[in-house]
Parts: structure tokens; sequence; C-alpha cells
């Protein structure tokens, strides 16, 4: 569709614009430059150009308005040293747990309301909806809910249980973090889900028929046909759940009063650093390990599931197309 | 001829409605207490039970008293403005990318591909150091165009869902117009865009629920509170220990809610295939 029709007199000598846009190929690059300049510029303005400086900042003992000279890897060290971002990778393995059970329980929903069930939209509904609340309101919702005395301790009380043996669900370093995550499993499950059951639903359906007549239950169809099928959407979304896990960021801010009673993350005690410490140098030091953190666990990821997956068969796999 | 079904299959099915149940109830409880406590009064509050619904669903001086007293007026016509401007400029700015991305094969193509996916992987959380000493630089912190000119950034989401519907729709309606005479800029602007408006939609809903919600970036850039207030820094404003009227927090968070809630009944279906086709390909 693009070639010159050779039938054309082609113009000899200057050519206004009008004529030289005639051209279907030059029209093409003018539409190609002219429909991507803007994205491409915004893409490096705001993702490349900041990572390059970062990467550079890293290396430089500095705040927002002064550079006191390049100090090597003193920062990457202070990262790994300092008492108070040490403390913030053991938080976020609470997250990770928490991102375990949201996936497994995302999954397993998926999957019971891909088959047939009554309510269906109802039970996707208020799983799913807690993902569009803002995320200070539901700062809020469960500041209330967890106050002493409140929703959660009268509703256990139903059941028996006496507000005397309930700990504080945000002052009690014992439980307080596993409090925070599971703010962030009721938001993301419903959202996993849909993603999960999305995917599902793709599957062919003769393939449930073709396993049920090779004598599969549940499990197997489960484990041989959903699971295969859907491992691009989970690998994808354990992925972001390790991002995630680093940069939880409202739960603490909102509901701990900034990660107050050692409930900061990664990403707090990065904020903290950059605009209230105004160690910007630091700060991106710590912006560049969370990135080479999750390089590594993506490509952990990758492997893993390429191993687990490598008896499935290929056929059910969705056609990539597109990106990646 | 039906299936036996033996017990331990109603055991089965038991179990499986039990446990959507009780999720369903989990999900809801934290949502419900709040409607609940929003219509209470003050002595209502602290004297019942904090599952128990109000006595009157009429009391509304809550929700009242919360609207004069935090400007979430004002919160909700900047975040309504930003969100509007901001859709138009990213949904528009994304199709016309995933349109040459997808039409037409040329050096680079790959690579632009290739730098999305890429960039979609860097959480965007982690650049803010830099990226707020850029904004200062350009004298855009404090400024309703630099907050929007942020947000539309790079949406890797809403050119994947793009991308795959330009997919979806033949070439042979490109070429045929061509031959009729049109210029590509007709082609998109004409012939195609019309067709995309589902998959416009769908983005427009997405970015639009996520700038709605936005806590971070308006908190961070748009520093003179009385001036630039949105919906999250409104709300906001109500942490601290000065304010722990549970009630009119309630009424509040229900108000921030609402609208989410109407264009999530209405919109549901595209809600669930956005989010599906955004992240299947990707």
């Amino acid at each position: 569709m693009s070639t010159v029709n050779p039938a054309m007199p082609q113009p000899r000598g200057r050519k206004t614009f009008r004529e030289w846009f005639a051209v279907p190929k030059n029209q093409q690059r003018v539409v190609i430059f002219t429909f991507a300049v803007v994205p491409v510029f915004l893409l490096i303005m705001f993702t490349y150009y900041p990572f390059m400086r970062m990467i550079e900042w890293s290396f430089y003992n500095m705040s927002y308005t002064k550079n006191r000279g390049f100090v090597g890897l003193k920062n990457y060290l202070d990262v790994f040293t300092r008492d108070e971002l040490f403390a913030t990778f053991r938080v976020s393995l609470y997250y990770m747990a928490g991102a375990v059970v949201q996936i497994a329980l995302a999954l397993y929903f998926a999957t019971i309301l891909s088959f047939k069930t009554k309510f269906t939209a109802f039970y996707k509904g208020a799983m799913f909806f807690p993902f569009l609340i803002n995320g200070i309101a539901i700062g809020f919702i469960f500041k209330f809910f967890y106050t002493r005395g409140h929703v959660l301790d009268t509703t256990l009380g139903f059941f028996g249980i006496p507000l005397e043996s309930l700990p504080y669900w945000l002052r009690d370093t014992s439980v307080n973090n596993w409090s925070l995550v599971a703010t962030s499993v009721w938001k993301y499950m419903g959202q996993n889900m849909v993603l999960f059951s999305g995917a599902i639903m793709s599957v062919d359906t003769t393939l449930y028929e073709a396993a049920a007549i090779d004598g599969a239950n549940k499990w197997h169809q489960f484990r041989y046909v959903i699971l295969p099928s859907i491992s691009t959407v989970l690998t994808l979304n354990v992925i972001l759940s390790i991002t995630g896990s680093l940069s939880a960021f409202e739960p603490p801010y909102v509901i701990a009063a900034m990660g107050s009673n050692g409930t900061a993350t990664y990403f707090i005690q990065m904020h903290q650093t950059a605009h209230v410490q105004h160690k910007v140098g630091l700060a991106c030091a710590m912006a560049v390990v969370l990135v080479l953190i999750i390089c590594i666990c993506t490509l952990i990821q990758k492997l893993i599931f390429k191993y687990a997956f490598r008896n499935a068969g290929t056929d059910t796999k969705p056609a990539k197309k597109g990106v990646l | 001829m039906g299936v036996e079904r033996t017990p331990k299959d109603y055991f089965l099915k038991f179990l499986k409605h039990l446990s959507l149940i009780i999720t369903s109830f989990a999900c809801l409880l934290p949502l419900v207490s709040c409607v609940f406590a929003a219509f209470k009064t003050k002595e209502e509050f602290g004297l019942t039970s904090k599952v128990a619904p109000p006595e009157s669903w009429l009391h509304l001086d809550n929700f009242i008293n919360f609207w004069n007293d935090s400007g979430i007026g004002q919160g909700f016509i900047t975040s309504i403005g930003v969100m509007l401007v901001t859709i138009l400029i990213s949904v528009m700015l994304g199709s016309m990318l995933a349109y040459v991305l997808d039409r037409f094969t040329f050096r680079g193509n790959a690579l632009i591909r290739h730098a999305f996916t890429l960039a979609s992987l860097i959480p965007g959380l982690a650049m803010q150091v830099t990226i707020y000493k850029m904004m200062s630089n350009l004298n855009l912190v404090d400024s309703l165009v630099g907050y929007v000119i942020m947000m539309a950034g790079t949406d890797v989401i809403s050119i994947y869902i793009l991308l795959q519907y330009f997919e979806n729709l033949p070439t042979a309606l490109d070429e045929s117009a061509i031959i009729e005479g049109c210029t590509y800029y007709g082609v998109f602007f004409r012939i195609l865009m019309p067709l995309l408006r589902p998959a416009m939609v769908t983005c427009m809903i997405l970015k639009g629920v996520g700038i709605y919600n936005e806590y971070y970036n308006a908190n961070l850039y748009l520093q003179n509170k009385q001036k630039y207030k949105t919906v999250s820094t409104a709300l906001y404003t109500y942490l601290g220990p000065t304010k722990s009227q549970y009630e009119i927090i309630c009424a509040g968070v229900l108000i921030c809610t609402l609208p989410i809630l109407i264009i999530f009944i209405l919109f549901q279906k595209q809600i669930y295939n956005g989010m599906t086709n955004g992240a299947v390909k990707g």
C-alpha cells in the first residue's frame, strides 16, 4: 500500500510541498514523525532521562539545592548498612507474603467463578470494587475498621472472641504490619481475580470437554488446562506484586501515620530520605537498588515459570502479539 | 444424561459457596460499616455498635459538615478538570502512537515498542526524586499545567489496549480510503478513530479513575494546598489527631467514593475488559 505508483509522473527539480506530500512514502514519514514524536518525547522526559539522572546522582552526596561532590559507592553502602533502611526490606517481606495469599485467592476465585455459579456478577463486583477506591479513602476506611473496639473488634466479638484477648491492630508491632498487608490484599485481590478470569475465559472451551472425556477432574482441568494458559498473566502479576511490595505507599502512610511503629516500607523511607531529609543522592541510590531488585526478581520469575510450565502444551498458550 | 452427584460433590459445592460468601462479606464489611457510620449523629456513633445500621438514613449533617469544612467542592472541580484534560491528551497521544506502530513498518518501530515495555517494568515512583528536580527546574511545580503533563506522560496500559484494538481493525479499510484519495491523517481521524471509540472509552475510564484517585503526585507537585486542592488532598487533611470524628470522615469517604461507584456500575464491562486487555498480551 505504500509503493509509489510508477505511472505517476515523477516531478523533477524543486517540488512544492504539496507535490512532495502527495508521494505516499513521504506522507507516511510525516505521519510517523508527527504522531510518534510527542509520546516518545514524554517517555524520554518522564522515564529515561530521570532514570539516567537517577543513576548519575546516586554517586553524589547532594540535596536538591547543593551538590557536595562525588562519593563513589558510599550511598549504596549506606542503603545496606543503615538500620532504618535495611529494616524496610523486612517490612517488604510481609507484603510479599500478602501477595502470595492474594494471588492464590485470586486464582481460586477466578477459577470457580469461570464455571457456572449463581450471582457471579455480584461476587465479582464485591471483590473488584475495592481496587477502584481512592487510596486515601481506603486509609480512612481501615483506620476506622481497626480502631480499638470498632468494626473488626465488634465483628470478632460476634464470634465470641472477647475484646481483651485482641491486640491493638495498628499499634502492636507484632501484628500491625499484617493489618496493613491485609488492606493491600483487600484492595488488589479482586483486580488480580479479574485479570485471571479474563485469561481463563480466553481458554478454548473444547479443551475442557476434551479433558473431561479423558477423565480429568476439576483439579486436573485447573492444573493442565487453566494454569498453563494463564501463565503469562500469572508471571506478570507476580512481578507486579513484588514491585508493589517494595513500593507500597498508601497503607503505611495514611493508616499508620507515615510508617511509624516499624511499618515504613522501602518506598516510604525513600520518600522521607529525599523530601524530608533532603538526601537526594542517597534516595537515588535507593531507587537504583529498587530497580535492580525488580530486575532480578523478574529474571528469577521468568526462569521459574519457564521451568514450571516446560511440559505445558504450547498450543494452549494465547498467541503472543503486540508488545513483549 | 445428568452427571451423578455424590455427597462429596455436594460438600465441595457447599464449600465453594461458603468461600464466596465469606470473602464477599469481608470485602464489603469495611465499606458497609463506613456507610453506617456516616449517617449517625455524634452521640449515636459513640453509643451504638460500629456494625449496627443508623437510626435514621436521613441524617445528613455529617455530609454537609464535611462538604463545608474540607473544601472538597473545589477538590472535585480541580480533580475532574485535570482528569478530563489529561485523559483527552493521553488517549489521543496513545491512539496516534498505536496507529503508527501498528500500521507502518519503519526503522525504530520495534525500538519504540521495546522502550515502552521496558518503561512499564521500572516503577514510576522510583524516579520521583529526579523527576521532582526536573519539574522544579522547569518551574512546573505548583502548576496545574505541570501536573497535567506529568499525569498524561506515558501510559503503557492504554497503548497496549489500543495496539491490540488496531490489530483487529482490517487494513483493507486504510487501503481503500487511500485509493479514494484520503491522506494518512484522514485515514486516522475520519476512518479509524470512530471505530476505535470502544477502546478509547475503556482507556479513558481506567486512566480517569487513576487520576481521580491519585494522591502522591498531587501532594508533591501541587504544594499550594489552598489554591490547588484535589479530592485526595482535601480528604487527606482529615488525617491527624485533631480531627478524629469518624462519622464525618466516613461521610467524606462516601462522598469521594460515590462518583467511582456510579462509574463502576455503568461501565463494569468496559472496566473488566480494559483490565484484561491491558495485561493479557502485555
